[in-house]
């Protein structure tokens, strides 16, 4: 047998293997609202979605069939979860899509993890009129896909929103003296990676900052010494990365063992991850990042200490809690409704304000959320929003002091 | 010098990725694409001992690598040697071991997540250390010098050895090497079994310094088979030689060019090596 039919059998098994997708059926009770959602189990995307989506929607199921249901139609209808794996791959991601639409006919949908699944997916939601409240995408394109897809809702916020919040905690710092002008800035070469960096170059330079380094590292980079060096050579004030979870933690190890002599240290997705303070405690202290929440609040806390207690775990200290609000806003919407009539749901989320988790939510007419936090730091063990979009409830940034 | 250094520490890594792959594929003819997920695997095994138990990754080691070794063999007894024993041509047998190995590596995959769904990240010897005036981190130095304990161990064995003589006989000619008397299959479960211990230690090694996680088997899969290919398969040497290489080509294009040409560098090597010597660097000519 040639190398070619080798080929062409391993392709074909891995097709094959493609299919056999995994669904885990919760409760079988004859009438419950039936809730799907695709999620990367394994691939890539696996373990932030372990992380972020997961456990929130362990939980918000636990709690909703706890109380009796959803009310709904009168009475009260437990939730019926019902869950595919799509190994991170968007081909078999929206066959799962289609499958829950049409042959398992859920009520409603929960969004997936990550900017390109959350857009991959949104023709199939508005086809089946599902309403898609998105958390885990972050884009500058909100108005554009809201007007083709108007099921479709933003919460996270946008790539300008984010690295507007960068650019003001930089320009903060240099205003308070912390840091001068120069700025090393590397990212990821892959989407949102190579996204941020390109709004972030006009701006940062806008603003009056210098930028000494500006590199990209292809993802999966297993030695990133020579970034971490080639940075410390060029002598900057600050450091920004925007990074994905594994080069988080290995830019950041690095820059422990070179002792990269920034001020500001900014990381992007993962540095809010509870696995980033726990790898390297206190020499984290200071540290910048993507994301940051508002820890005081009492709803804020009482949905970490339920977290904690129902998932095992601790939420990361981002979109943990805004998917959270998700389910809350789809959840209260349902109910504000009344019936499953999907449509409607649709019309009640445009039209009403939601109590949750990381306060009121709206949205607007682009169906956009306004209100979110883009920039933590790690401050005793939390990891606390230094800039944000409409919150108003951020804590000023301070210089990062070594890392010791 | 700090090219030098860091690219050295890099090859080390590599190396550690694709000896056992060298030794699976070149000597017991099977094609394992779950290799990645081994590598893996012996990086969970770091993680948890470590977050639950303290246990230094150093340690670890010494854990994985008769865990794995048993595992492997078994492996080989269970699932590969029917297939070694009905596939008529090297061919055939290629495409039921890529078939049977990437269904394995499902399987590797699905147990990790049920394991431990998210990132394996803990510090561990994240230290600097000073060679000749540049900073390497520790974790990277000890996985260094465990690569060169490694690699010197097999070499000394395959090419002083009586045993190692047998398997080196084996990696030519199955054929041959029965007619002389020596036990074919034993020295195939043997080498594959020692292919999958040092694959798993690499990974316990390497989880010190790269986050891993479940489903990242496959990045470790293609970089041991490009480094396999490239040094010769069924040759060792080779394979430390690509992989040195190939570190000491990305640290140099990633410190004096770009970071982001990394991939393209060690692309550019792999097919010209394809191109000029398609049998690899150490290989031998198809006959």
């Amino acid at each position: 047998m040639d190398r070619r039919s080798v080929l062409r059998a391993a392709c074909t098994w891995a097709a094959a293997a493609g299919i056999g997708a995994l669904a885990v059926t919760s409760a079988l009770a004859e009438d419950t609202v039936k809730i799907g959602v695709v999620s990367h189990k394994t691939g890539p995307l696996a373990g932030g979605e372990a992380v972020t989506h997961t456990p929130n929607i362990e939980m918000w199921v636990k709690q909703v069939n706890d109380r009796g249901g959803l009310k709904v139609d009168g009475g009260q209808k437990k939730i019926e979860l019902i869950d595919y794996d799509d190994k991170t791959n968007p081909a078999e991601h929206i066959k799962a899509v289609q499958r829950l639409a049409t042959q398992d006919k859920v009520d409603f949908m929960l969004s997936p993890y990550g900017t390109g699944f959350n857009v991959a997916a949104a023709p199939i939601y508005a086809k089946y009129g599902y309403p898609l409240i998105a958390v885990s995408a972050i884009t500058d394109k909100i108005p554009e896909l809201a007007s083709r897809f108007p099921n479709m809702f933003f919460t996270l916020g946008s790539t300008t929103g984010f690295v507007e919040g960068a650019r003001d905690t930089l320009v903060g710092l240099r205003d308070a003296g912390v840091i001068g002008n120069r700025i090393a800035m590397v990212n990821v070469a892959d989407a949102f990676g190579i996204e941020l960096a390109d709004v972030a170059r006009p701006m940062l330079t806008e603003a009056g900052f210098e930028i000494v380094y500006d590199k990209s590292y292809p993802l999966g980079t297993p030695d990133l010494s020579p970034i971490i060096k080639g940075a410390k050579a060029a002598e900057p004030d600050a450091f920004v990365a925007w990074s994905y979870p594994p080069d988080t933690f290995g830019l950041t190890e690095q820059a422990i063992i070179e002792d990269l002599d920034v001020n500001a240290y900014y990381t992007a997705v993962a540095t809010a991850f509870p696995a980033f303070s726990a790898k390297f405690g206190s020499k984290i202290e200071g540290n910048l990042g993507a994301g940051g929440v508002n820890p005081d609040t009492p709803a804020m806390q009482a949905y970490r200490e339920e977290h904690k207690a129902v998932t095992g775990k601790e939420p990361d200290y981002w979109a943990s809690a805004t998917y959270y609000a998700s389910l809350q806003i789809l959840e209260q919407a349902i109910e504000g409704v009344g019936t499953l009539d999907r449509q409607a749901v649709i019309d009640y989320i445009k039209t009403h304000t939601f109590d949750t988790v990381i306060g009121p939510v709206s949205f607007d007419e682009n169906n956009n959320s306004e209100r979110y936090w883009s920039v933590g730091q790690w401050r005793d063990g939390v990891f606390r929003a230094v800039a944000d979009t409409g919150m108003g409830d951020s804590v000023k940034p301070v210089a990062k002091d070594g890392w010791n | 010098m700090d090219i030098l250094i860091s690219g050295l520490l890099l090859g080390g890594t590599y190396a550690l990725i694709a000896m056992g792959l060298n030794l699976q594929y070149g000597v017991a003819r099977i094609m394992n694409l779950a290799n990645g997920e081994m590598l893996v695997l012996g990086g969970l095994a770091a993680f948890w001992l470590f977050v639950a138990d303290g246990l230094s990754p150093i340690a670890t080691v010494f854990l994985v690598a008769p865990l794995a070794f048993a595992g492997n063999w078994l492996i080989y007894r269970l699932l590969i040697r029917p297939l070694v024993r009905r596939a008529k041509t090297q061919g055939q047998l290629d495409v039921d071991s890529i078939l049977s190995t990437f269904g394995m590596s499902f399987i590797f995959v699905g147990l990790m997540v049920t394991i431990h769904g998210e990132y394996f990240t803990y510090s561990y010897l994240a230290d600097p250390f000073s060679i000749l005036g540049t900073t390497v981190a520790v974790n990277r130095l000890v996985a260094f010098i465990a690569a060169v304990a490694i690699g010197a161990a097999i070499c000394f064995w395959l090419y002083r050895t009586q045993s190692g003589t047998a398997v080196r006989a084996v990696s030519v000619s199955t054929e041959a090497a029965g007619l002389v008397g020596i036990n074919v299959e034993r020295v195939s479960a043997f080498a594959f079994a020692i292919g999958g211990a040092v694959t798993a230690v690499g990974g316990t090694l390497i989880s010190t310094f790269i986050t891993l996680d479940a489903s990242m088997g496959v990045i470790f899969t293609m970089k041991a088979l490009i480094i396999v290919i490239m040094g010769g398969v069924g040759d060792i040497r080779g394979a430390i030689i690509a992989a040195l290489l190939l570190g000491l080509v990305e640290t140099a294009v990633a410190t004096i060019i770009d970071p982001g040409l990394t991939l393209v560098a060690a692309y550019v090597i792999f097919l010209s090596v394809l191109l000029f010597r398609p049998q690899g660097l150490f290989g031998r000519r198809a006959s």
